[in-house]
């Protein structure tokens, strides 16, 4: 099917954190511009623009993608959630949220949202994830303030309390 | 002394909340109707003569707006940064490749980048100079002054070459240190909105907002009140926001004042790399004499920095490492002399640490090489010559009663094993591939601008308490991620005994305090703390007389004294609450807003010889790395970090933690992984693929302990913490790599390739 209109916009039909989304976009629009600029979910950040940061990171069918490095057509019939959409049992703060508060995991808080949704994304798929397998699942999200240490803590007690 | 309710807690971080739910607006995420969109248009060589700039391609593309040259600056054409010989965008000649010349607007981010590209920069190439050593040597091309230097010091004192004679031992090593990139994880940015009076406010990403009122108020020729400047949470600095934020936030402005539209100007990764500051490359030759005992007598430096194209803030960066070059030891004889080189790369500036980690390294490096030397153990020798109270520095300042580096050196040998470990290192077994080593170093930082900043040491603060009983702080220092709103939080609920949930203290806005100086050198917990002290004291003698009258009248028996304490007032088995006696204080039209001024105390300080007091206060660490080497490949595995700091009362346990560990982090990735390479003037690697810095998968464990050596004069007598947990990494690292394996890099990095190559010249 051609979803090309006359303009040479692209009819996008998507769920964005568990609302049907129909938008006429450009075909060259980025994934981060879309979340930022069409939708105006600021809480995604542009880091490097080349998907090495992780800043800029959405879950995408519960998969962590750099949205920098992907093309907004892409998520056509797809189910993306952004830090906005990163919410407790409750519609309050998500466990994650809360540890990452409690243990001082946040400081400059620039990749706090990028690392919340990796964070969510490892625990979703191992909800059992140790120490190492966070160490590993975060390696693509950089950090300059923290060292690292708290946000790693932060992780493992979300995963406690969610047993 | 009395109890602390709130100071010295690990109290929630304010702006935790807004940070976990992405709802925290930085530069970028700030919209404004109307807006227009920025971007730079950047020299492409090293040094070029500028013929002619042209817009003629750009502006056929859709959206494009206007082009903004030296042409359009009203003001002056002169960055008002120390030296002032950077112009806000240059006229004739462009000094390095990535120096914005020109800047195009347009419709959309997108538009402004693309039309950009298609400005055409018609340009004759000059020589340059890429090598801060050649840069020096008397037939150099010149390219700065009549001899390159930007900037130079002096330490001197005693009889140098006399007490060189007489050492027992005598140990000399040629050091050097590349870039390090701040790689905040916000780029620079920064919004300009023209108001209708002429006048301009901009949104900007930075540490020292006061720096970009002088900027901007310069740029576009207009009185300091008719521009304000709001600092947008800011997403890390570590220095990297000291300065040019100002030079972003002025493009962005002749840009707005041209257009009379809001104009935003962020940064891309690669730009940000190749323009904005970095840690200066540092070069340093250090040689050190010792008496029979073990006793330094004397310590000669020669040390150079490569300072870049424009000077910055190279003269201070320089000053700092000039007066720590020799160690926190005491020494009778020293000669240092310093030299901040122009070349034809990116200025360099601030980067936590401020011209010390570069020289730490090296004589932190040596001075294990003349324990080794003389036999003795390098924590001991470190313990013999370290300052202790009473003694004098390099620079003949005495050391007062807040100095606790013996203790702190104490307790990281013994929670390190290091004596055990000492003596096992050095494994280089044939049948091993692997080798553990253990390695030490002592440093001391002077915290807050010292002689070299002085006229820029004091600041603001502005308390305002509601009628409600909330209170507002506003100070001229910044939040950058260390966590300045919360612990500045918890000094003003301490001085006021107001619970700290009432208090907020507000991200800087100029019009509101006066010019506090920049938000470097450790200094805000000092200097906006104590500021905030003098405002909130005559405030809490207010609020205490209420608070007695009122529990006098609810028949509280007064013979007994009143108890202060967690937004609270009781005695005498009776109690009012805070927000009671504000109420009443308002009742009373009490005034309930004061402002705050403190002013650093005076140093002594002579330039001529180096000689005098360098700093107010001293913060100390001690720091000791265990390593694994891997002898095939030559790399080096940080496996834990112990480390102990006297900074002084500790106001946030957990932030300091927190600072501690990413500081630790900063230095030990510096020291190992950041290689930012130039061929030929051009940077090569300008983004995070190439210039790797450290992930969760190479963090050390850490062992962090606080030893708190009050400090009289500081906010209930904290010093400074942010830069101390980063200096003294790299020397440990380097120190105990040579441990393991007998492999002395003198050379940060110290990648594989160099440790390698010392294992297969030991081995040959």
């Amino acid at each position: 099917m051609n979803r090309i209109n006359p303009n040479g916009f692209f009819s996008l039909s998507c769920f964005v954190n568990g609302q049907k989304i129909e938008r006429e976009i450009s075909s060259s629009r980025s994934l981060l511009e879309f979340i930022r600029e069409d939708l105006g979910l600021k809480g995604t950040k542009e880091g490097c623009g080349e998907g090495e940061c992780g800043a800029c990171m959405v879950l995408l069918d519960g998969k962590t993608v750099n949205s920098c490095l992907m093309m907004a057509v892409q998520i056509d019939g797809r189910e993306l959630v952004t830090i906005e959409g990163i919410k407790g049992k409750d519609g309050g703060l998500h466990p994650l949220q809360k540890t990452f508060m409690a243990e001082g995991a946040v400081q400059c808080g620039f990749c706090t949202p990028g690392l919340i949704v990796a964070s969510e994304a490892l625990l979703r798929r191992k909800p059992k994830a140790t120490l190492d397998d966070i160490k590993l699942e975060l390696t693509g999200n950089l950090c300059r303030c923290t060292g690292y240490e708290k946000v790693i803590s932060a992780v493992d007690k979300a995963r406690r309390s969610r047993k | 002394m009395e109890k602390l309710s709130f100071v010295g807690k690990s109290l929630p971080r304010k702006d935790a909340l807004i940070k976990v739910t992405g709802r925290a607006a930085y530069a970028d995420d700030r919209e404004f109707a109307g807006m227009l969109y920025a971007a730079a248009v950047r020299s492409p060589r090293p040094r070029i003569k500028i013929l002619s700039i042209s817009d003629a391609r750009a502006r056929h593309t859709s959206g494009y707006v206007t082009l903004v040259t030296y042409r359009d600056i009203k003001g002056v054409n002169k960055w008002p940064v120390v030296m002032q010989d950077y112009p806000f965008l240059p006229e004739k000649e462009a000094r390095f490749a990535g120096e914005t010349v020109a800047l195009v607007v347009a419709k959309t981010a997108a538009a402004a980048k693309a039309a950009a590209r298609l400005v055409e920069i018609k340009f004759k190439e000059l020589p340059f100079i890429d090598d801060p050593l050649k840069s020096l040597e008397k037939d150099s091309i010149k390219i700065y002054g009549k001899d390159n230097i930007i900037s130079s010091f002096v330490v001197k004192k005693g009889a140098v070459d006399k007490a060189f004679n007489n050492a027992a031992y005598v140990v000399e090593g040629e050091f050097s240190t590349n870039y390090q990139v701040h790689a905040y994880l916000e780029t620079q940015g920064a919004i300009a909105v023209p108001e209708p009076d002429g006048g301009v406010t901009v949104h900007s990403s930075t540490q020292c907002p006061f720096y970009v009122l002088d900027a901007v108020a310069a740029a576009l020729g207009l009185p300091y009140h008719k521009v304000k400047i709001l600092q947008t949470v800011t997403g890390g600095g570590f220095g990297g926001k000291e300065d040019v934020p100002a030079l972003v936030a002025s493009h962005a402005a002749l840009c707005a004042a041209k257009t009379g539209r809001p104009v935003k100007l962020i940064y891309g990764r690669k730009e940000d790399f190749q323009s904005m500051s970095k840690r200066h490359p540092g070069w340093a030759r250090v040689a050190y004499g010792a008496d029979k005992n073990g006793r330094l007598i004397a310590c000669r430096v020669k040390y150079v920095l490569d300072g870049g194209a424009y000077a910055t803030l190279s003269p201070i960066v320089l000053w700092r490492g000039t007066v720590h070059a020799a160690g926190p030891y005491k020494i009778a004889n020293v000669s240092i002399e310093t030299y901040a080189a122009a070349t034809n790369k990116v200025p360099c500036g601030a980067f936590r640490g401020f011209g010390q980690p570069q020289i730490c390294f090296a004589q932190e490096s040596l001075i294990d090489e003349l324990a080794a030397k003389i036999g003795m153990d390098p924590v001991d020798f470190r313990m013999k010559n370290m300052l202790e109270p009473g003694d004098k520095t390099v620079t003949g300042q005495r050391i007062n009663s807040s100095c606790g580096l013996k203790e702190l050196v104490g307790v990281v040998r013994k929670r390190s094993g290091w004596d055990k470990k000492k003596a096992e290192g050095f494994r280089l077994k044939a049948e091993s591939d692997k080798a553990r080593g253990i390695g030490f170093s002592a440093t001391y930082y002077g915290v807050g601008l010292g002689a070299k900043g002085r006229y820029l040491d004091r600041a603001g603060a502005l308390v305002n308490i509601y009628k409600d009983s909330s209170v507002c702080v506003n100070v001229g220092n910044t939040e950058m991620g260390q966590g300045a709103l919360t612990v500045l939080a918890q000094i003003a609920a301490e001085t006021l005994n107001a619970p700290y949930e009432s208090v907020r203290v507000e991200e800087v806005d100029s019009s509101k305090v006066p010019d506090s100086g920049p938000t470097v050198a450790s200094r805000t917990t000092l200097m906006s703390g104590n500021a905030i002290i003098e405002a909130a004291t005559p405030l809490r003698g207010r609020i205490f007389k209420t608070a007695f009258n009122l529990l006098t009248a609810k028949g509280a028996d007064f013979s007994r004294p009143m108890v202060a304490s967690k937004g609270a007032f009781s005695m005498g088995g009776k109690t009012v609450t805070f927000r009671e006696v504000t109420a009443e204080c308002w009742n009373l039209r009490q005034k309930m807003s004061e402002q705050g001024w403190y002013a650093a105390p005076r140093t002594t300080f002579k330039m001529e010889n180096g000689q005098g007091d360098a700093y107010v206060i001293y913060s100390y660490s001690a720091d000791a790395a265990e390593v694994e080497v891997d002898l095939k490949t030559g790399v080096t595995k940080v496996l834990k970090i112990w480390a102990a700091y006297d900074v002084g009362k500790i106001v946030n346990p957990r932030l300091a933690m927190g600072q501690a560990q990413g500081g630790i982090l900063q230095g030990m990735s510096w020291a190992l992984y950041e290689n930012l390479v130039y061929k030929n003037g051009i940077m090569v690697n300008p983004n995070f693929t190439d210039y790797v810095i450290a992930t969760t998968a190479d963090k050390p464990e850490y062992d962090i302990t606080f030893l708190e050596k009050p400090y009289a004069e500081g906010p209930y007598k904290a010093k400074g913490m942010g830069e101390v947990p980063l200096i003294g990494v790299a020397p440990a690292v380097a120190n105990a790599i040579a441990n393991a394996c007998g492999a002395r890099v003198r050379l940060v990095p110290l990648l594989p390739e160099k440790v390698w190559k010392e294992i297969r010249m030991m081995k040959n």
